[in-house]
């Protein structure tokens, strides 16, 4: 018998969720901030459902109902994908270590 | 178009270099490169997509239309938005998450088949359920992060907003959460699946707006971990590791953050989420004791002061981000140093609206990250240094915290400041904190207060100096 393919995301699920815990831990405080806007981006992942949601509409019928909530989650997501990643790179460019 | 399994292993690949992402944040200097990859883990789960899809008609032109409407809106907000205003920020992006992760699942509710999902009204059992979390979830994030946001804006009031059978209603909320879910997977009904999106957006609601402003550093981090969980669940509907891994990580992230952030006010996570603390009910307590003696002095006493001190460690708070004083600050410390003066600064974990959220501040007044010092580094310092500057801090300096059993805040972890020789507290009157209660350390023989605007205080002692 052949093991549900449910099992291996399942796995990679757990696996990850463990990997997260040692990650964030070893997140030094003062990049808290940072760390929240960097997760946020990195969440909007999601956007790549939006996109296949979209692009099943046909092309006599590009917007129908399904698609429609495909192209309204890819401006959210697209949101938060550059909003998310270009934050945290102005808040990282302004970590600075003292002049010597 | 390329193979189900070379996409699959490309998502593994955004995923790990998601991972990456994160571990560079363990430092300041990898950090940069760590947001690097995280771009580079995103850039590559895109085009994949693209590239399976392989449909490069009208519809594709409207798809990477959709994207840079999405994309100038947000690179417009990261450039435009003030460091003060982080915690908003971070609010609003958790609630498009949610969203996201909700109208995902209704398309693919209406749409199975492009999901490969099996056909409407016959949709397959697993990823019914799994699409049925994805949406509850992500409404739930979107509706409390939108409740968060206003809060932390202050278009709504911070106090908690509490009714009898509150949490009773909660409760019976989830459970007909569960029970509609159970109905939805044995009848495939629609109207059932959009009172299950309704009925979580009324959640979200309903779980944020019994908890009090001090609590938001919580409540950020606990929807940071929602809006994870949320993607992973449509993650499992659409069978992509990528969207599995990222939300496993951002939603133990959001939990880790939850529990420093609770560990720094000695509170349980569940004393938090069943709310109505810091509300204005508990201030009663401390109206008698405005008799005590309090030493109060102006910009010339606290340039005297620090003339004198050979150290000074300042601890800022919220209050600092309030009257946009960090600048002004930085220049004192500036003024402080060419007087030969070691000046270090002292953070505490719930210092500000989020974790971190001072560090980003100080970080912006160009305060070189080595002098910041977290409250187990630099604790013990205070006993050695003469003078310690309070600047929009209060509850996490309150010596009752480790005295008064009787107190609400007794056992948080604070700032041993009253351990200094000196002690300037800058605030405009003798309020309590958040909390609610009167700060010991106003009243001790070592403390002089500066009543003043925190901005205008620290500039007139410039002046002084």
């Amino acid at each position: 018998m052949e093991i549900d393919p449910f099992v291996f995301r399942l796995s990679i699920f757990i696996l990850s969720i463990f990997v997260g815990y040692y990650v964030v831990w070893s997140v030094t405080p003062s990049l808290h901030t940072p760390l929240m806007s960097v997760t946020n981006a990195i969440s909007s992942v999601i956007i790549v459902g939006a996109i296949i949601a979209a692009l099943a509409g046909n092309n006599e019928n590009i917007f129908n109902e399904a698609s429609v909530f495909g192209f309204l989650a890819i401006i959210l997501a697209a949101v938060n994908i550059f909003g998310g990643f270009l934050v945290t790179q102005r808040m990282l460019a302004m970590y600075k270590k003292k002049k010597k | 178009m390329i193979s189900i399994n070379l996409l699959a292993l490309f998502y593994l690949i955004s995923g790990v270099l998601f991972i990456l992402a994160l571990r560079g944040l363990s430092s300041p200097e990898t950090s940069r490169q760590g947001n690097f990859f995280g771009i580079l883990g995103m850039s590559i789960a895109v085009i994949v997509t693209f590239l399976s899809i392989g449909n490069f008609s009208t519809s594709f032109l409207y798809v990477i239309v959709f994207l840079l409407i999405g994309g100038s809106i947000g690179a417009f907000i990261a450039f435009k938005i003030p460091m003060t205003a982080m915690p908003e920020l971070v609010a609003g992006f958790h609630s498009l998450v949610g969203l996201a992760a909700v109208f995902v699942a209704i398309s693919a509710f209406i749409n199975p088949e492009a999901f490969n999902l099996g056909f409407t009204g016959n949709i397959k059992l697993a990823s019914l359920v799994e699409m049925s979390i994805g949406a509850a979830v992500g409404a739930i994030t979107f509706s409390g992060s939108i409740i968060a946001f206003l809060k932390l804006r202050g278009i709504m009031s911070g106090a908690p907003i509490i009714f009898p059978g509150q949490h009773i209603l909660n409760l019976l909320i989830l459970i007909s959460i569960v029970v509609l879910t159970y109905f939805l997977c044995t009848t495939q009904n629609s109207n059932l699946f959009w009172s299950l999106i309704a009925i979580s957006f009324l959640v979200g609601i309903l779980l944020i707006i019994p908890i009090g402003g001090a609590d938001m550093p919580v409540v950020i981090s606990m929807l940071n971990s929602y809006s994870g969980w949320a993607a992973a669940g449509i993650g499992f509907t659409l069978e992509n590791t990528a969207l599995i891994i990222t939300g496993a990580l951002v939603g133990s992230s959001g939990a880790i953050l939850s529990y420093i952030m609770c560990k720094g006010m000695n509170r349980s996570f569940f004393s938090v989420i069943l709310g109505g603390f810091g509300g204005t009910d508990q201030i009663s307590k401390s109206s008698n004791k405005e008799q005590k003696p309090v030493k109060s002095g102006n910009s010339d006493d606290a340039a005297f002061l620090m003339k004198n001190a050979s150290s000074v460690i300042i601890v800022p708070g919220y209050g600092m981000a309030v009257a946009q004083a960090q600048h002004a600050l930085r220049e004192m410390v500036d003024t402080l140093k060419k007087n030969g003066i070691k000046v270090s600064y002292a953070i505490h974990p719930v210092a500000g609206r989020m974790p971190g959220h001072m560090n980003v501040l100080l970080a912006e007044a160009n305060v070189p990250y080595d002098e910041v010092f977290e409250l187990e580094e630099i604790n013990n310092d205070f006993a050695n240094c003469d003078v310690a500057y309070v600047i929009g801090a209060n509850d996490v300096t309150n010596p009752v915290a480790k005295t008064d059993p009787q107190s609400p805040i007794y056992g948080m972890p604070i700032l041993d400041v009253e351990k200094a020789k000196s002690v300037l507290f800058v605030k405009r009157s003798l309020s309590p904190g958040y909390a609610g209660v009167d700060n010991d350390l106003f009243y001790r023989e070592n403390t002089l207060m500066l009543f003043a605007d925190a901005k205008k205080m620290t500039e007139d002692i410039i002046k002084s100096f």
